[in-house]
This record gives C-alpha cells, sequence and structure tokens, in this order.
C-alpha cells in the first residue's frame, strides 16, 4: 500500500485558481460602475452630506444672526440681468427678509434634514429586518407579527405625527431640549411608520430562501436558527434591504419636510429645508430663489437616493449582474 | 330728533330704494374665509374672535357697534339713554325694550325670557362664561313684560352697554339652551353649533374646524334681506392662501384678518380681482408675560396656576429689561408697514382712552443690561445665559403659526439673547392655540410658557370690560375649565379696586383718567403687558362683493345682511 502512484496525488489536488478571488463587493462596485444614475445620485449623496457636515467651518456664518441692513439680498448670480438689484460676494445666495444668510441657512437645514433622514431610514431598517426576519423564519411568529404590520400600514403617518407632537412634546422638551426632543420624535414617528415595506420585502424573501437545499444543509449539521439568519439568509436579501434603505431616507426627508410646512415639528428658529421652503412660498414672486433652492436641495437629494437605490438593486443582484 | 330722524330715514329711503326692490336671496353665494377654523358657534363659550364672528351671522345682540363706533339698536327699539329713560337717573338699571315681531329662525318670537335666560347663562358660576366680563357688576336681570327687560347693577354703571351689546354678547333662544346652564354648557354640542338666531342666515352645516354652510333665515326681519342666498365659511389656512384667494384667484369673497407683510399684501392686489381695506381700532399686538410657573414638572393642578407663582417673570426688572430691549419702530417696518403703529398702550384707541405715552418706542439695550446686572442677574457660570440662585432666565415664548408673528419672534429672540436671556421659540396653529380647547396644552388660556405673543381687541369703544379682565380671580385655571381672560393671572388689589371705581363713574373725563391709569398699570408701572404694535386689521374683499364696511368695533361681518352683489 506504500506504493501508492503520487499522480494520483496530483490528479486529487486542486488547481491553482487562474486569477486572485473577487469579493462580491468589487463585483457589485464594477455594476454599479455601468449605472450613470446612481454614480451620479451616490455622489450628490456623499457631497451633500460630506457639505452639510463641514461647510460651517468654512462658512462660517450664524444661521440664525440677524442682520436686518442687509436683508431682501438678492443671489450674486442676479446681477447678471439686474444691475440693480442689491446683491453682495459676502452673500453670495442672499439673505431673506430679515437679513437671514440664505447660504449658511441651506446649510444649516441640510445638517437638520439630513439627521433626520439618515436617523430615521436606520431606525426603519433595523426594525423592518427583525420583522421581516422573524416572521419569515418562525411560523408561530408570522402570523401576529403580519397583522401587526399591516395594522400600522393603515395608519396615516401626517395625523399621527400630529398627535404624537402634542402628546410627547413636553415630556421630550424637558429631557432632551426644544431641539433633541423634537429629533427623536420625528425620527421615532417617522422611523416607527416606515418601516413596514421592508418588513414584507424580507418575510417574502425569508420564507423563499428557508426551503433552499442550502438551509436545510445548515439545518442537518445542527446549527441554530440565529446562525443560520445571520450567516446564511441575511447576507442573501441584503439587497431589498439596501433598497429600501434608499427609499425610506427619500421618504423621511420629505416627512420632515411637510411637517415642518405645516408649522409644526422643529421650533420656528430652527432652519430645516422644508421650513425654509415654507417661509419663503409668501415672497415667492419677488424672490423666487428662496423657494427654489431649498426645493432643488430636496428633490435631488431624494432623486439621488432613488437613482442611487435602483442601482443598488441592479448590482447586488448576483443574477442580473453584468447583464 | 324726531325731526332729524326722519330726515334720516328719508335719505335713506332715497338711496336705499334700488335696494328696495331685491329680493332676498337673489344674488347666490357668498364665500368667506377665514384662515383660522371656528371651533364652536356659541361666543359665551369661546373667547376666540373667528368662533365670535362666525357666530355673528346668526346671533345677534340687542345693540352693536357700526363701523364709526357708534351704537345701533338691533334687537331692540332704540338704545336706551338717560334721556329717553333707559337708563335709570342714578346708573343702576337700563331697560331694554325689544323690538316687536321679532322672530327667532325657528319662527318662535324673540321676548325678554330669551334674553333673561342669556344672562342666566353666561353668569352661571360653574360655566366659565368666557364673556363674564360683560356681565360684570350685574345685579339681576327681570323680564318687565314679553319685551321689556331691566338690567340693575350692583352700583351705578355709567357704561351700562355691556351685556347684550356687541358681538361678543349675543342674545341665544332660552327653548335651545334651557338644559346647557353653568358645567353642562360644553356638553350641549347641537345646541353649541347650530344655534337658533335672529340674524340674517341659518347653520346648515357645521363641521368643527373646517367649514360652515349657512342660509339665508326665512324669518329675517328685512324681508328683502340677505341679498345671498348662501354662505359658505370655510375656515383653516393661512393668512397668505386666505389673501390669495380673494386677491388673485378670486375663489372666495372676502377674506379676513390678512396678518401679512406689507409688500406681500401689495403684490397680491396688482391682481385686481379685489382691494385690502384697512381700519385702526383697539387691535395691539402685545407680549404677555406669565405671573405663574408653566414649568411641566408640576401636577396639572397647580401647573400655571396663581398656586405657583413664576421663578423669574415676578420680578419687574426682568419684565422692563426685556421690554427695554425691544425695538418696536423696527417690528412695524417689518411686520405691518402702513397697516401699524409703535404703541405702548393696552388701550391704544380710541383716542380719548389712549395714554399716548411713548415710554417704550426707543430701544435701549444697554439699559436692558444694567437693570438686569442691577436685579442681581448675571451669568455666573459662563454658560452665557444670565441666572440668580440657580435659576437661569431662559424663556419659552409661543404663538400662533404666522409669518409675520415669526419674524417677531426671530427678532425678539436675538434681541433678548443680546441681553443674556435665552429664548426657545414655539409656534402652535392658531385654531389649536385660539381654540380654547380645556383639553389641549397648547392654547393661550393655559399659557403653558413663560411669555407669549397674540393681538386682543375689545368690542365697541369703551374699554371697561376689556380691563375689568385682569381682576384677581379671573384667570384661566382648572376650576373654571381653563376659559377666563386674565391670561397673565395678574392680581392687584388696587387695580380691583379701580376696576370698580370706572364702573360707578359716569363723568366721560374721569372715566379716561381713570381706564389710563389702570392701562399704565398693566403696561409702564408692571410691563406685565409689554404693547408691541397698534395693528389696523386689514381684511380684503372681491371687487364684485358690494356693502363691506370694515367695523373694527365690532364683529368683521357685522353687516352681512346688507351685502350684495356687483353685476
Amino acid at each position: 500500500m506504500t506504493d501508492q502512484s503520487p499522480d494520483t496525488i496530483a490528479a486529487l489536488k486542486d488547481k491553482e485558481p487562474s486569477r486572485p478571488p473577487r469579493s462580491q463587493w468589487i463585483d457589485v462596485w464594477e455594476q454599479l460602475k455601468h449605472h450613470k444614475g446612481a454614480l451620479f445620485g451616490g455622489g450628490f449623496l456623499i457631497f451633500i452630506t460630506l457639505a452639510v457636515i463641514f461647510m460651517p467651518y468654512i462658512w462660517q456664518i450664524d444661521a440664525q444672526n440677524l442682520d436686518i441692513r442687509n436683508k431682501d439680498m438678492r443671489p450674486i448670480y442676479v446681477a447678471l440681468w439686474d444691475g440693480d438689484a442689491k446683491v453682495g460676494w459676502f452673500r453670495p445666495l442672499g439673505t431673506d427678509n430679515l437679513g437671514r444668510d440664505i447660504m449658511a441657512n441651506l446649510i444649516a437645514g441640510g445638517r437638520a434634514s439630513m439627521a433626520v433622514g439618515w436617523a430615521s431610514m436606520i431606525l426603519a431598517l433595523l426594525i423592518g429586518t427583525s420583522v421581516g426576519v422573524i416572521s419569515g423564519y418562525f411560523k408561530k411568529a408570522d402570523f401576529w407579527l403580519m397583522r401587526l404590520t399591516d395594522l400600522v400600514l393603515s395608519l396615516p403617518i401626517l395625523p399621527l405625527l400630529l398627535v404624537a407632537v402634542t402628546l410627547f412634546r413636553e415630556p421630550l422638551r424637558a429631557s432632551f431640549g426644544p431641539e433633541g426632543g423634537m429629533f427623536i420624535l420625528i425620527v421615532s414617528v417617522v422611523g416607527l411608520t416606515s418601516w413596514m415595506q421592508t418588513a414584507r420585502i424580507v418575510r417574502g424573501d425569508i420564507l423563499a430562501l428557508k426551503e433552499r437545499e442550502f438551509i436545510l444543509a445548515a439545518r442537518s449539521i445542527g446549527t441554530t436558527p440565529g446562525k443560520i439568519i445571520l450567516r446564511h439568509l441575511l447576507p442573501n436579501v441584503i439587497s431589498p434591504i439596501m433598497v429600501s434603505a434608499t427609499l425610506g431616507l427619500a421618504t423621511a426627508i420629505i416627512t420632515e419636510s411637510a411637517l415642518s410646512f405645516l408649522g409644526v415639528g422643529f421650533p420656528s428658529d430652527f432652519p430645516t429645508w422644508g421650513k425654509l421652503l415654507a417661509d419663503a412660498v409668501q415672497r415667492m414672486e419677488q424672490y423666487p430663489e428662496r423657494v427654489v433652492l431649498p426645493g432643488i436641495l430636496i428633490s435631488l437629494t431624494v432623486l439621488g437616493v432613488n437613482y442611487l437605490g435602483d442601482g443598488l438593486r441592479d448590482a447586488l443582484d448576483p443574477r442580473i449582474r453584468g447583464r | 330728533m324726531t325731526l332729524r330722524s326722519l330726515l334720516m330715514g328719508a335719505v335713506a329711503s332715497a338711496t336705499l330704494a334700488p335696494a328696495a326692490f331685491a329680493e332676498r336671496g337673489a344674488d347666490g353665494e357668498v364665500n368667506i374665509i377665514y384662515w383660522q377654523a371656528p371651533s364652536i358657534l356659541n361666543p359665551y363659550l369661546s373667547g376666540g374672535t373667528k368662533d365670535i364672528e362666525a357666530a355673528s351671522l346668526v346671533i345677534e345682540p340687542l345693540a352693536r357697534y357700526n363701523e364709526v363706533g357708534e351704537m345701533v339698536p338691533y334687537l331692540a327699539t332704540e338704545i336706551p339713554t338717560v334721556g329717553n329713560g333707559g337708563v335709570s337717573e342714578d346708573l343702576t338699571s337700563i331697560t331694554w325694550t325689544i323690538a316687536p315681531d321679532m322672530l327667532w329662525s325657528d319662527g318662535s318670537a324673540v321676548t325678554s325670557a330669551d334674553v333673561k335666560f342669556t344672562a342666566e347663562y353666561c353668569m352661571d358660576p360653574e360655566g366659565g362664561c368666557a364673556q363674564a366680563a360683560f356681565f360684570d357688576g350685574v345685579k339681576n336681570v327681570e323680564a318687565i313684560d314679553s319685551l321689556t327687560v331691566k338690567v340693575t347693577f350692583d352700583g351705578p354703571k355709567p357704561n351700562p352697554y355691556g351685556p347684550f351689546v356687541g358681538g361678543q354678547s349675543p342674545i341665544i333662544q332660552a327653548a335651545q339652551f334651557a338644559d346647557c346652564l353653568g358645567a353642562k354648557a360644553p356638553e350641549c354640542t347641537e345646541a353649541n353649533f347650530n344655534p337658533i338666531g335672529t340674524g340674517p342666515f341659518v347653520v346648515d352645516d357645521f363641521r368643527p374646524n373646517d367649514v360652515i354652510q349657512y342660509s339665508a333665515n326665512q324669518n329675517y326681519r328685512d324681508p328683502a334681506k340677505p341679498a345671498f342666498a348662501k354662505v359658505t365659511f370655510k375656515g383653516g389656512g393661512d393668512a397668505a392662501a386666505a389673501g390669495r384667494s380673494v386677491l388673485e384667484t378670486g375663489e372666495f369673497d372676502y377674506a379676513w384678518n390678512l396678518q401679512l407683510a406689507p409688500d406681500v399684501i401689495a403684490k397680491m392686489e396688482e391682481a385686481g380681482k379685489g382691494k385690502a381695506i384697512a381700519g385702526f381700532g383697539p387691535l395691539i399686538e402685545r407680549i404677555e408675560m406669565n405671573m405663574t410657573n408653566p414649568s411641566p414638572d408640576l401636577p396639572p393642578e397647580t401647573r400655571a396656576t396663581v398656586a405657583e407663582p413664576h421663578p423669574f417673570l415676578t420680578d419687574i426688572r426682568v419684565r422692563k429689561a426685556l421690554s427695554l430691549a425691544i425695538d418696536r419702530p423696527l417690528l412695524v417696518e417689518v411686520g405691518y408697514g402702513k397697516a401699524g403703529k409703535v404703541s405702548c398702550d393696552l388701550v391704544p384707541s380710541p383716542a380719548m382712552f389712549a395714554s399716548g405715552d411713548m415710554h417704550c418706542a426707543t430701544q435701549d439695550l444697554e439699559g436692558a443690561k444694567a437693570l438686569l446686572d442691577e436685579a442681581g442677574w448675571v451669568d455666573s457660570n459662563g454658560n452665557g445665559v444670565r441666572d440668580k440662585d440657580g435659576v437661569e432666565l431662559s424663556i419659552l415664548y409661543q404663538t400662533s403659526t404666522n409669518a409675520v408673528r415669526q419674524d417677531f419672534q426671530a427678532l425678539i429672540k436675538d434681541w433678548w439673547e443680546q441681553i443674556g436671556v435665552e429664548t426657545e421659540l414655539r409656534n402652535l396653529d392658531a385654531s389649536v392655540f385660539f381654540g380654547g380647547d380645556p383639553g389641549s396644552p397648547d392654547t393661550f388660556q393655559k399659557f403653558y410658557a413663560d411669555v407669549e405673543m397674540y393681538a386682543n381687541t375689545f368690542n365697541g369703544t369703551d374699554p371697561q370690560q376689556y380691563l375689568a379682565a385682569y381682576r384677581c380671580g379671573g384667570e384661566p385655571k382648572p376650576s373654571s375649565q381653563w376659559q377666563g381672560e386674565n391670561i397673565n393671572r395678574f392680581c392687584d388689589p388696587a387695580y380691583d379696586k379701580l376696576i370698580d371705581e370706572l364702573a360707578r363713574t359716569g363723568d366721560i373725563k374721569k372715566r379716561a383718567e381713570i381706564a389710563i391709569k389702570m392701562n399704565n398699570m398693566l403696561t409702564k408701572d408692571t410691563y406685565t403687558i409689554v404693547p408691541l404694535v397698534h395693528r389696523g386689521r386689514v381684511s380684503a374683499h372681491a371687487n364684485s362683493l358690494g356693502g363691506v364696511k370694515l367695523n373694527v368695533w365690532d364683529s368683521e361681518i357685522w353687516n352681512a345682511a346688507d351685502w350684495y352683489r356687483i353685476k
């Protein structure tokens, strides 16, 4: 038995891979690169997030500073066609009717809007994914969790928010201050009312996945449900989760804007994009830029996020990848 | 007198001759928009102007004020005076005679029992009547016969035209409200939402905080009026949308109280669908100081009630400093333009009752800082906010949602922060803020804030009731269902004495003197009320709506019966 030929062993050996192995994320990037909308959307999102974080260190004018002598200034570009317009380089985007710098307000407003967007998106994602996974994997929990989802799905968000503002504003304000309290309130209500889509999509995918052979195999060697979920199920549903995450960000920004527009939400001197827009509506004809600028920022951010989500869905799905 | 009224009658009938041929309901429908939506149609249960004015189309007082501030009889035959024997020589009673054949919209006759009942309704101690100040000093109301009613006061009442005069004190039908006395008043939803009245219109459909449909009252006393068969009274939205709907798009015929920046209104008018009209009454935009502690840590029974004095606003030097820091001319320029004037008076008009004192007209930031230093309010812990004995000068400043008010808030916050007072702003939906709902924490009566800003005014030309609102004990509190007019929880026995003295004084010069003294006690002596701007009221009507007479002394739509469509 000692004279076994070395050839047999060589035949059993794996050949060296022809190329070094590629991680999944490189593949995803390769695919995403070809989606122009997603590139633009993602780029804009990163730009705007960085801008609202770092711009206040470059543009150091306080957004709330009133400078009544320089009120109602127009953006600098108005000088191109109207030589008499009140413009100045020290207020490149003009000032509002109380002399507050519009550029500083847009940056400060973006901070609030983006923070609300990201925070509620993460909250909705956590809840949605947990509910979806649990109800898809554990049959006993399915019925009740899905009825809960239906229940929350039927709640109208704006009236709910108005009630929540009345009920919880004071206790939250006492504990976290007026702006912090309102931030928590808006983030929780938006988060708590926008996880349902994610939950349903995730549940559907989990239901299909858990009948597949590789799950059966994992179970047969005694893997615990927790490990199966973490190792085998979650990586396979990451694509719908990412997509709903991007859509959730957009929804949260819009909901916050709608609330500010209605005059509830943050205190009146705390700028957010929605509030800037709402305050400017009355003078829309004389000073269109005050409506247009925050409006464009909201639209571009939401559009960018949606395109990014679209591209990510294509890129994350191995079956479409490369097409 | 008789010759004069005959002549007047002749002139009136000559000018009104074409209108006399008009037919009731011939002009179709008129659309009115109030950007604060009425939540009840019973003025006795709501202090809100929007509720009182929406109700004024339906229920009427015995007499009201016309557009120049003169009293005109409505349900009464004439205005009782000492001269015609209606007011007793000793000024302790007034006798009204109801015009004969006056009918309620359900066809029954208006009698003195209804008037008597109205007084009982508002004077019930458990009812928390919002217009109780009108019945101040009334000893009893008795029906002499079916059309004559005598109001007796507990002392000489030189201005006996409080009860049953003006849009805030209309007559309600005894039969309808019989079971609604006292604590049961707010429970009578059907009566409070669909009062039976004598006015030109009757309520067809009332949706609280939304829209009211009225149609012409078939039993209205003038068979040719009203010219409109239907009224749609839309509530809600904001002043800008209301202004636009009349001045720019023409969807509505009348928009109330356009509290908008002057440049905005001028721009809207350029569209040419309607015009803005203005009038200066006693309307004053002011900051009210809360003398009680609104801290959310307190239990609801004592929060913002006299049991808990305010931690720092009870210090007059703090209040004075807050007032000194405000630049009123700039506020006028930013917010109102021609529709506003700087004023330091709670009663800025009529001129006879106004002190005219301009102590507050110039801003003095340094003076304010010095005053706070002197009072011991210094920034001892280096956080940029003055404090004393561990109490920070930190103010919650609330008002209704309205662009001009938010601009004012931003400016005033800026000045207050400059003198080291931390300010937090809050704005609340106007329908809620002025709604008077005892269940909401956000009403101006509850005053769960340190200072609040709004405008208020009085009907008629005599400020007695208005000033009587600041009597000790008249404050909104849990036991009165948070109704009451002493919003600041001001209490000064000397002031109460002046209220009583004013109520006894007949000589008009002397009255003005006392009223000015009282005004000063609330404003420049104590800074309990910090007036900001004397506002003209700006409303707008469509070019096709005729007969509008902007009345700043009573309900703005007081003469809706005379409105017509210009063809």
